[in-house]
C-alpha cells in the first residue's frame, strides 16, 4: 500500500497537468467545496497520523491546539530543513512530486485557517526550492492558490524560504527564529507555537512527509488511514536506508513491517553488501540509540522487531530505540564504532547553537574525548567520563538537540563498550587500523 | 571597493521582502545574504553587511549575528569553486575520509584552504541529507552523489573551466 510514493515514477508528475490528471488537487476541491475547517482537522485526528519529522506527535492534535480565540493571523509552516544524519526522504518527495506537498500545504493551511504559509527549506537545496516554486506557480495559475480559491472564499499564499546551513533550524522554534531573520536559537516552550509562533502568532510546523499524507486522508477519510499500519502507528512511513546495504534508497513501508524483511528483502535494502554481516543499525536518524544486530532484529522478549513507533521503542533505553525520522543507517562488521560515533559527536558539536552551556560545552568535550580515544591517546577512565558528560547534557537544555547528542554516545558505549576498551588497550593497533590510505 | 547590488537583484529583493508581513522585512535577511554573497564571489564583507542592514532597516549587528551563525555564509574570501565534502557518519561509512584524503593530496591543500591560484576551496561540511548517495560532495548548488576518485577528478577538471563557479545567484533558474 502506497500513499506517498504512489505516483513518484510517473513521467512528468512534476507538472501540474500530469499530477492533476492522476487525481491531484481533488482533495482540495473536496475540502474547499464540501467541508469546513474543523472537519478537515477531525479527519486528520481520526487518522491517527503522527508527525514524521522525528517526534511522532499526533498531527490532528497539534492542529486542534491552534488558538482560534485571537484575531491574529495564523501561519502554516512546512519543515523542509531535513538534516538529521541518515534522513533523505523529504528531498526525494519534493524533487519528484512537488505538487503533493503543495496540495498538502493547501489542505493543512485551510484546516488551521491560515492564509499565509511558508516552506522553510534548507539552503543547500535551492535546486529543490526552484522545483517547488514552479509547482506553486502552476497552482496559482490554475486557481488552487491565491485569492478566493475555487470560489470558496478561502485565500492562501505559499512562499518558499531558504535556510543557510544549520541543522538546529530543523527544530521548530529555531526554524521560526530563522524565518524571522535571526540566528537559529530555539525558544523556551511554553508558549508553544500553536499559541505564539511566527511573529508571535498561532503557528503550526509540520514535516514535509506529514503534510504529504493529508491529501490521501482527505480523499479517503481518517478512518481508512487508521486501518493501515498498526494501532499505535497508523499509515505508511518513508524509510531512507543507507550505509552498508545493497540498495540504499527511500522506501515506503506500511508501519509494522518486520525489520528483518525490510533489511533483507530485495524489494527494500536487499541485505548487507556482499560477503559482510550485519553489525548494528541506527534506525531513526543519528539522534536515536544505536542497536546491535540481535536487538534490531528481535525485541528483548525475542519477538521479531517491527518498524513501528511502539516496537522499536520496546526495551527502553537499554535495548530499544526509536522510529524518529526514519533514517535507517546500517553498519557491517568492518565498522569501527568509536570512529563512527566520533563523526556524530563532531556533527552535534558543530551544530549546537551554543545557547545552553551543557550542550555547547558538553558536545565539545565529547568530541574531544572521542578524538583522543580514536587516536590511541585515550585512558580507561575516559569511557566513563564520556558517558557522564552525555548524562549531564541530557534533559538540561532548552531544545532536544542536547539529548540527540547524548543518546548516540550513551548507546554506543552501552552496546559496544568492548570496542572502546580495545581502543585504550591497543592504541597502536587502532592507529594502524585507522590509517586512511588514498 | 564599492559593492553594489545589480539592478536585477534589487528588483528580486524587493519582491522577496513582500513575502513577509509589513514591518517584518527582517525575514528577508537570509535570502538577501545569499544573493549578496553570490554577487561578491562567495563571501560577505562588512561593507556589504552594512548595506544589507540599511536595505532592510535593521541594525548592522543583526546582520553580523546571522552571517556568523549559518555555515553557508563566509566572511573571508573563497575560491572560484567550493568543493564541500560531507563528513558525517553515513558518508564516512562509504569512504568520505578516503575521498577527502584524495582531494587534499590532489589539490595540495588541507580542508579549509584555497588553492594558491584561487580556483578551489576545499571545505568539510556536515550532513547534506543525501546519505543514500554517500559519499556526497556539494559544489555550488549541485549535489554529486556516489562519489569516487574518478568522479572527483572529473569534477576538479570542470572547476578549471573559466565559467564554472560556485557563486551564481541561487535564485536564478539556471543553477
Ligand atoms: C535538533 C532538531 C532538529 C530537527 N530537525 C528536523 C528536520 O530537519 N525536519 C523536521 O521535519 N523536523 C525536525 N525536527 C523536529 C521539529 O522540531 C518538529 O517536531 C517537526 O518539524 C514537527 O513536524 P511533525 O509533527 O510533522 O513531525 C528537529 C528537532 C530537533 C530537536
Amino acid at each position: 500500500m502506497k500513499i506517498l510514493l504512489q505516483n513518484i515514477d510517473v513521467p512528468g508528475i512534476q507538472n501540474f497537468e500530469v499530477y492533476r490528471r492522476l487525481g491531484g488537487y481533488s482533495a482540495v476541491e473536496k475540502a474547499l467545496k464540501t467541508m469546513v475547517h474543523s472537519e478537515v482537522v477531525k479527519e486528520v485526528k481520526d487518522s491517527g497520523l503522527r508527525g514524521r519529522g522525528g517526534a511522532g506527535f499526533p498531527t490532528g492534535m497539534k492542529w486542534f491546539f491552534i488558538d482560534h480565540t485571537t484575531d491574529k493571523p495564523k501561519y502554516m509552516i512546512c519543515n523542509a530543513d531535513e538534516g538529521e544524519p541518515g534522513t533523505f526522504k523529504d528531498r526525494y518527495l519534493m524533487q519528484h512530486n512537488p505538487h503533493l506537498l503543495v496540495e498538502g500545504m493547501i489542505l493543512s493551511s485551510f484546516a488551521i485557517e491560515s492564509s499565509t504559509a511558508y516552506i522553510y527549506i534548507r539552503g543547500e537545496l535551492f535546486s529543490i526550492l526552484h522545483i517547488l516554486e514552479k509547482a506553486i506557480g502552476e497552482a496559482y495559475a490554475n486557481g488552487f492558490l491565491g485569492k478566493n480559491i475555487l470560489g470558496s472564499g478561502y485565500s492562501l499564499d505559499i512562499y518558499c524560504h531558504p535556510g543557510a546551513g544549520a541543522y538546529i533550524c530543523g527544530e521548530e522554534t529555531a526554524l521560526i527564529e530563522s524565518l524571522e531573520g535571526n540566528r537559529g536559537n530555539p525558544r523556551m516552550k511554553p508558549p508553544f507555537p500553536a499559541v505564539a509562533g511566527l511573529y508571535g502568532c498561532p503557528t503550526v510546523v509540520n514535516n514535509v512527509e506529514t503534510i504529504c499524507n493529508i491529501p490521501w486522508i482527505v480523499n479517503n477519510s481518517g478512518a481508512e488511514f487508521a486501518k493501515l499500519g498498526t494501532d499505535k502507528s497508523p499509515g505508511t512511513k518513508l524509510i531512507s536506508a543507507c550505509g552498508h546495504i545493497r540498495y540504499p534508497g527511500v522506501y515506503e513501508i506500511e508501519l509494522g513491517m518486520p525489520v528483518n524483511e525490510f533489511l533483507y528483502s530485495n524489494e527494500y535494502c536487499g541485505g548487507i553488501r556482499d560477503n559482510h554481516q550485519l553489525k548494528a543499525v541506527i534506525a531513526g536518524g543519528s539522534s536515536v540509540p544505536v542497536l546491535p544486530a540481535d536487538l534490531i532484529l528481535r525485541t528483548p522478549k525475542g519477538e521479531p522487531r517491527l518498524l513501528s513507533y511502539e516496537s522499536l521503542s520496546e526495551g527502553g533505553f537499554d535495548s530499544g530505540t526509536m522510529l524518529g525520522s526514519g533514517g535507517f543507517i546500517v553498519m557491517d562488521e568492518t565498522t569501527c564504532m568509536v570512529r563512527q560515533l566520533l563523526s556524530y559527536a563532531r556533527f552535534y558539536y558543530d551544530e549546537s547553537c551554543g545557547q545552553c552551556s551543557p550542550c555547547r560545552e558538553g558536545t565539545g568535550w565529547m568530541e574531544k574525548i572521542l578524538h583522543r580515544l580514536e587516536n590511541g591517546r585515550g585512558r580507561m577512565k575516559d569511557i566513563d567520563l564520556l558517558a557522564s558528560v552525555a548524562k549531564n547534557i541530557e534533559g538540561n537544555t532548552i531544545c532536544p538537540l542536547g539529548d540527540a547528542a547524548a543518546w548516540p554516545v550513551r548507546s554506543f558505549i552501552h552496546h559496544f563498550r568492548d570496542e572502546f576498551e580495545w581502543h585504550v588497550n591497543e592504541p597502536l593497533a587502532c592507529l594502524n587500523m585507522h590509517q586512511v590510505t588514498v | 571597493m564599492n559593492f553594489q547590488f545589480s539592478s536585477e537583484s534589487i528588483e528580486l529583493i524587493s519582491k522577496i521582502i513582500k513575502r513577509y508581513p509589513e514591518g517584518r522585512q527582517k525575514s528577508a535577511l537570509i535570502p538577501v545574504l545569499h544573493i549578496a554573497q553570490a554577487e561578491n564571489h562567495g563571501w560577505l564583507t562588512t561593507e556589504i553587511m552594512n548595506q544589507v542592514a540599511e536595505m532592510l532597516q535593521i541594525q548592522p549587528i543583526e546582520v553580523y549575528e546571522v552571517a556568523t551563525f549559518y555555515s553557508m555564509f563566509s566572511l573571508k574570501p573563497v575560491g572560484k569553486c567550493i568543493i564541500e565534502i560531507c563528513m558525517t557518519g553515513p558518508c564516512c561509512l562509504s569512504g568520505a575520509e578516503e575521498l577527502l584524503a584524495y582531494l587534499e593530496s590532489k589539490l595540495g591543500i588541507k580542508a579549509g584552504e584555497t588553492t594558491p591560484d584561487g580556483m578551489i576551496t576545499l571545505k568539510k561540511v556536515e550532513c547534506l541529507a543525501a546519505c543514500g548517495g554517500a559519499p556526497v560532495i556539494k559544489n555550488g548548488f549541485n549535489y554529486y552523489e556516489n562519489m569516487n576518485f574518478k568522479k572527483a577528478d572529473l569534477l576538479l577538471e570542470k572547476c578549471t573551466h573559466e565559467s564554472f563557479t560556485s557563486h551564481s545567484n541561487p535564485y536564478h533558474q539556471s543553477l
